[in-house]
């Protein structure tokens, strides 16, 4: 497995987040990870780069334990990562084509020119072609996403992890994204965990989907599995039926 | 029940200063451990010099003139008739030099460098900025904190000696044109009492405000939470903390130097 969590458990002050998480993610696979908002999608991807530490359970990439990683080997590790924010976190003062270079320029051993052409061949493939000289605040949702990625992608990373990378989107750029994570997948080769809300998103781009519940994953399988599911829970949230999910708790806490 | 309640809102103030001092001890440390990364933080440095330094000698000069012009008047007005007129630029040289130069000038930059800071980290942070350096292996203290602190102690002391020449240059145009005093009397008042540790004194204290002011911007910065009202209670937070600490070493530095 190349990425691989096991029973991590997650606190910030009294809310308890992640409470047993497990997932593996295998090689050149698209995995997706769903649930509600505020369940923890997020926490467990910052997990895996070590932007967090788990309070308790093993955060494996490549069999390394990240949370024992020293600062230079977790640097090691991360630039093995492409990571797609949620809302791009694209270095404003920067123009798209300085955003793009900055993980080259760590990773080292190219030339200028080199990074240029790798930046262009990378807004290529986000299609944003001849947007090298633009700032961020110049570009609309869509296009700052897909500037986000081709920042993820330029360096050419082993891994890719989408933080909820249609939302907020219209349904026609939606579909853009989900393209783009397809090809990503198909030209590039890269293992990817993409966390989302959106069905249809999952359906269309993973390999499998896990859905988390209550801090760990209530279920995991290929897409079809996940739409034929016969838990309650996992159902009203596929369906989007809340009345589902309620009787799924069975009295339970309420997540919606 | 409510008689408690004073003691549980002292203890919980006493505990959040508390960790609030460990956190900036643990921001510190890595600030001076990112001190080694010069491949990151050397390219850096002359863009914050002048954002952070040249940038700001309008204001400071803006002030020291308006201050030195004061400090002549105010010196003949209280000198007339019981000291001889020359002492004005004895007080206005001394003044500008110990006090006014680098505190006026401290304070000012606690306002347009130190809330400068932290809103662009605190922005930085809240939009996931800094992550975003952080995954693409750089070390956001190495990147973001170092520059600015380095650029703080090497071009506040700059200004400030800008802002004293101009202050004392301020004060003397008024003593000559104003006061009924001649240049040779003004010069021979700022020689009176002058000593070669007057100037190390005041570069003494503004390297350390510049240290306060850019760290504790980078502190208040690298800890926002929440959106945009965050940002705000972060920028406000760097301004107060950064003037209550230019006042309190500022006294330090009065009580350990002279």
């Amino acid at each position: 497995m190349s990425i691989e969590l096991v029973d991590v458990h997650k606190s910030f002050g009294t809310k308890h987040i992640l409470r047993g998480f497990s997932l593996s993610v295998p090689e050149g696979d698209t995995t997706a990870l769903v649930g509600f908002s505020g369940a923890g999608k997020s926490v467990t991807l910052k997990h895996i780069v070590g932007l967090l530490e788990p309070d308790s359970g093993t955060v494996r990439v490549d069999d390394k334990d990240v949370p024992s990683l020293t600062r230079e080997e977790l640097y090691e590790l991360r630039l093995q990562f492409g990571y797609v924010f949620q809302f791009a976190a694209l270095f404003d003062s920067m123009t798209i084509a300085e955003n793009l270079a900055m993980g080259l320029e760590k990773q080292g051993g190219h030339s200028a020119d080199d990074i240029r052409i790798r930046v262009a061949e990378s807004l290529e493939l986000v299609e944003l072609d001849g947007f090298e000289d633009r700032l961020p605040s110049e570009l609309s949702g869509g296009q700052r996403k897909r500037a986000g990625l081709a920042r993820a992608i330029a360096f050419r990373p082993k891994y890719l992890l989408y933080d909820e990378p249609t939302s907020g989107l219209d349904p026609v750029t939606t579909t853009v994204i989900d393209r783009l994570i397809l090809k990503m997948k198909k030209e590039l080769g890269v293992t990817s965990l993409v966390i989302t809300h959106d069905m249809k998103s999952a359906y269309q781009v993973s390999d499998r989907i896990a859905m988390l519940y209550e801090g760990r994953v209530l279920e995991e399988g290929t897409p079809d599995e996940i739409r034929d599911s016969q838990n309650k829970i996992v159902r009203g949230f596929v369906e989007g039926k809340p009345e589902l999910v309620d009787a799924g708790t069975e009295g339970g806490e309420k997540k919606i | 029940m409510t008689g408690t309640r004073p003691f549980a809102v002292i203890g919980r103030g006493v505990l959040d200063f508390f960790a609030s001092l460990g956190r900036f001890g643990g921001f510190l440390a890595a600030t001076f451990s990112a001190l080694s990364d010069i491949r990151t933080w050397g390219p850096l440095l002359i863009t914050q010099m002048r954002r952070l330094g040249v940038d700001s000698l309008p204001i400071a000069l803006f002030l020291s003139i308006f201050t030195g012009i004061v400090l002549a008047l105010q010196a003949s007005y209280t000198f007339t008739g019981a000291i001889p007129l020359y002492f004005v630029g004895t007080l206005v040289g001394k003044t500008m030099i110990l006090e006014l130069g680098p505190v006026l000038t401290g304070l000012a930059l606690s306002g347009r460098v130190g809330a400068n800071i932290a809103a662009q980290l605190g922005t930085m942070r809240v939009s996931e900025q800094i992550d975003a350096l952080e995954t693409l292996a750089y070390n956001p203290f190495s990147y973001l904190v170092v520059p600015r602190v380095l650029a703080g102690l090497v071009m506040f002391p700059i200004i400030v000696i800008f802002a004293n020449a101009l202050g004392i240059a301020s004060g003397w145009i008024t003593a000559i044109n104003m006061l009924d005093m001649s240049t040779q009397e003004f010069i021979r008042g700022l020689r009176l009492f002058y000593v070669p540790f007057d100037i190390t004194y005041s570069l003494i204290k503004t390297t350390s405000f510049g240290f306060v002011i850019t760290i504790v911007g980078s502190f208040q910065g690298f800890t926002t939470e929440g959106g945009a009202e965050g940002v705000g209670v972060a920028t406000t937070r760097a301004v107060v903390v950064s003037s209550m600490l230019i006042l309190v070493l500022d006294a330090f530095w009065a009580v350990v130097l002279l």
